[in-house]
């Protein structure tokens, strides 16, 4: 078997008194598309920069494809960065600075130039190659950060919120762009957001990270249905969760459970599924797709209920206020967040 | 009727803002007078100076038009050699400063931390509150015989320089230093870090980087620094009257003739050396197309 990508082994980051990364163990396969998920402050973008080599660790080591890259420098590691504010030069033309690591590695006028033109085909600029990057749009800024980071086929390509200045139609465009680059290039693409629904759509595995730790490591699917710690289940999606004297009035069971707003089921009376709940409608938010329900249980707890399928008339959401209802759910449909508990109640 | 009330409440603001072209004369009239009457009054009177004469039993200045000023300051020796020596006085100065400063300021804007910036910045500054006098003396200080400098670099068999003009380059890359540091500092702030981290992320080494990314974006800044440094020193005879022995500069020559000699329109013509010189540097800088960007 190949070695990993990228091997991290007790990597901690420490600024000052301030710990970045609190000890990160990762192996990242080749050819893999990995998200780094988590809020601003978390350490992601610092563990990207730590495998980008333009920070230092203070303990632990980083290895590229089986070798010991940790105190090697940027200039000679073989990954990529694509930059959040993109980093284009502001004296050179797209082109120059598509062909710029070209250039440093020595390569031939004409050969970079035509490498350089090929990959700004490749990112749909082909005619831009003579504009400032001042005189690009967002988006056309983005595509050139990527083409320049592309054309020296790094064997990693690393991504820091690269779509975090771009409106949301933009946004989704490029999405499926990424996508498709990196099943072309077949490289291993590391990409760091704070948009959970940018990771859970683009990746083949997903850290979330909280406080310089990688708080659960998984599929996008494994992380959203089953998270393992309460911040996993609010921060990727939204949980309702239920804990303390509500879960055991509920569920005859101490413990901490999430439950996703879109596995209840709301009416008029219970109508036999696994566990019941009555409360009031507190709040109707139309959504377009369909609508969220703020449900006031009895119980003392406040329940999100996403409702997909219009089941009630839209017209009279404000008139659901105040109305009595029934919230019902699947045993299969909680999750345990506290281990010391069984899954199933 | 609540309109009216309303006019007559911001009456003047109102006024002014239907009438654009009052406002702007009422903003501009005073600095452009000051401005006209500095600068371009006193630069004039100095241009038509330079084409009058001096009366010679009386040493009053005479309206009488003629070249000879002009004809004397291109043709006499001394003016042509004390004009090189000048010229090249201020390139070094320039040059020294430049590779002074850039160091300095990548220093204080990419390295130090945001509290040893600050200090840096005033650390900079502070010597400019001094007067350019004790700064100047201090240097004859320094460089005497038995100076600091002397005791410094006897150990290791050197001599002070003495007074003379590596005293004076000396002396005026301290003096100019500040105005240097200051305009590239200001424009590595601009530089992103971002950049230097792609450009070593896409392979250049360090040097390369400064070559290739940092030099091209600090060229406006250094060529605005180069011009303070360029000419003050065009400017300056103080300094080079301090510790600069027996050697004299441009200004000096415009000195001597003011004073001692009491010959008013050639001190006029030789002053206007200076001024064609940093046009001509002016020029030479337009044309690399440095000042585009600024």
């Amino acid at each position: 078997m190949s070695a990993p990508a990228i091997s991290l082994r007790g990597l901690r980051k420490e600024f000052g008194s301030v710990t970045a990364v609190d000890g990160v163990d990762l192996d990242i396969a080749q050819g893999e598309f990995f998200s780094m998920l988590g809020p601003s402050g978390s350490g992601k973008t610092t563990v990207l920069r730590l495998i980008a080599g333009f920070e230092q660790p203070t303990a632990g080591t980083i290895e590229l494809f089986g070798e010991d890259v940790t105190s090697t420098a940027p200039f000679d590691r073989d990954v990529n960065t694509v930059f959040q504010d993109y980093a284009l030069f502001p004296h050179l033309s797209v082109l120059e600075n598509v062909a710029y690591g070209l250039r440093v590695r020595g390569m031939g006028k004409r050969e970079r130039a035509e490498r350089a033109r090929e990959a700004l085909e490749g990112v749909r600029l082909g005619g831009y190659g003579d504009r400032r990057p001042s005189a690009l749009s967002g988006g056309q800024r983005q595509r050139v950060a990527l083409a320049r980071a592309t054309v020296l086929r790094p064997k990693v390509l690393l991504l820091d919120e690269p779509l975090g200045a771009l409106d949301l139609k933009l946004r989704e465009q490029m999405q499926v762009e990424l996508k498709q680059l990196q099943r072309s290039l077949g490289i291993t693409f590391i990409f760091v957001t704070h948009d959970q629904e940018e990771a859970l759509t683009l990746s083949d595995r997903v850290a979330v990270f909280n406080d310089g730790r990688i708080e659960q490591l998984g599929t996008p699917a494994e992380i959203y249905e089953r998270p393992q710690s309460r911040f996993v289940a609010t921060f990727v999606g939204t949980s309702n969760v239920l804990e303390g004297a509500v879960a055991a009035q509920l569920l005859g069971v101490p413990g901490t459970f999430a439950l996703r707003p879109e596995r209840i089921t709301l009416a008029d009376a219970p109508t036999g599924r696994d566990r019941a709940a009555s409360g009031t409608i507190a709040e109707v938010v139309y959504l377009g797709t369909g609508r969220r329900i703020i449900v006031d249980l009895d119980a003392g707890l406040q329940l999100t209920v996403l409702e997909h399928t219009l089941g009630r008339d839209a017209a009279s959401d404000a008139a659901l206020r105040g109305t009595r209802v029934v919230a019902e759910w699947s045993d299969r449909d909680l999750v345990a967040l506290d281990a010391a508990v069984p899954v199933t109640p | 009727m609540s309109a009216t009330t309303s006019t007559r409440r911001h009456s003047v603001s109102a006024f002014l803002f239907e009438h654009a072209r009052l406002r702007l004369a009422l903003l501009l009239t005073a600095p452009l007078f000051w401005l006209g009457l500095v600068y371009i009054v006193a630069l004039a009177a100095l241009l038509v100076t330079a084409f009058w004469t001096v009366d010679s039993f009386t040493g009053e200045v005479r309206i009488e038009w003629t070249l000879d000023n002009i004809v004397t300051v291109l043709t006499a020796s001394v003016y042509q050699s004390v004009t090189l020596r000048t010229v090249g006085i201020a390139l070094l100065v320039t040059v020294i400063d430049i590779l002074l400063a850039l160091p300095i300021a990548f220093f204080m804007a990419k390295v130090a931390g945001p509290r040893l910036q600050r200090a840096l910045v005033i650390a900079v500054l502070t010597p400019l509150w001094a007067s350019y006098l004790v700064k100047a003396y201090s240097w004859r200080t320094v460089l005497s015989p038995e100076g600091l400098f002397a005791w410094l670099v006897e150990p290791i068999g050197g001599s002070s320089p003495g007074y003379g003009i590596p005293a004076t380059v000396i002396t005026l890359s301290y003096l100019w230093l500040p105005y240097v540091i200051l305009p590239i500092y200001a424009g590595l702030e601009r530089v992103p870090d971002s950049l230097l981290d792609a450009s070593s992320d896409l392979g250049a080494k360090p040097w390369r980087t400064v070559r290739s990314v940092v030099l091209p974006l600090l060229y406006p800044a250094v060529i605005a620094g180069s011009i303070f440094s360029f000419s003050l020193t065009l400017g300056d005879y103080i300094a080079v009257s301090i510790v600069g022995g027996a050697n004299q500069m441009l200004g000096n020559l415009v000195y001597t003739n003011v004073g001692t000699a009491n010959n008013l329109p050639l001190a006029a013509a030789a002053a206007l050396i200076p001024i064609a010189i940093i046009m001509v540097y002016l020029a030479a800088v337009r044309r690399t197309g440095a000042l585009d960007n600024l």
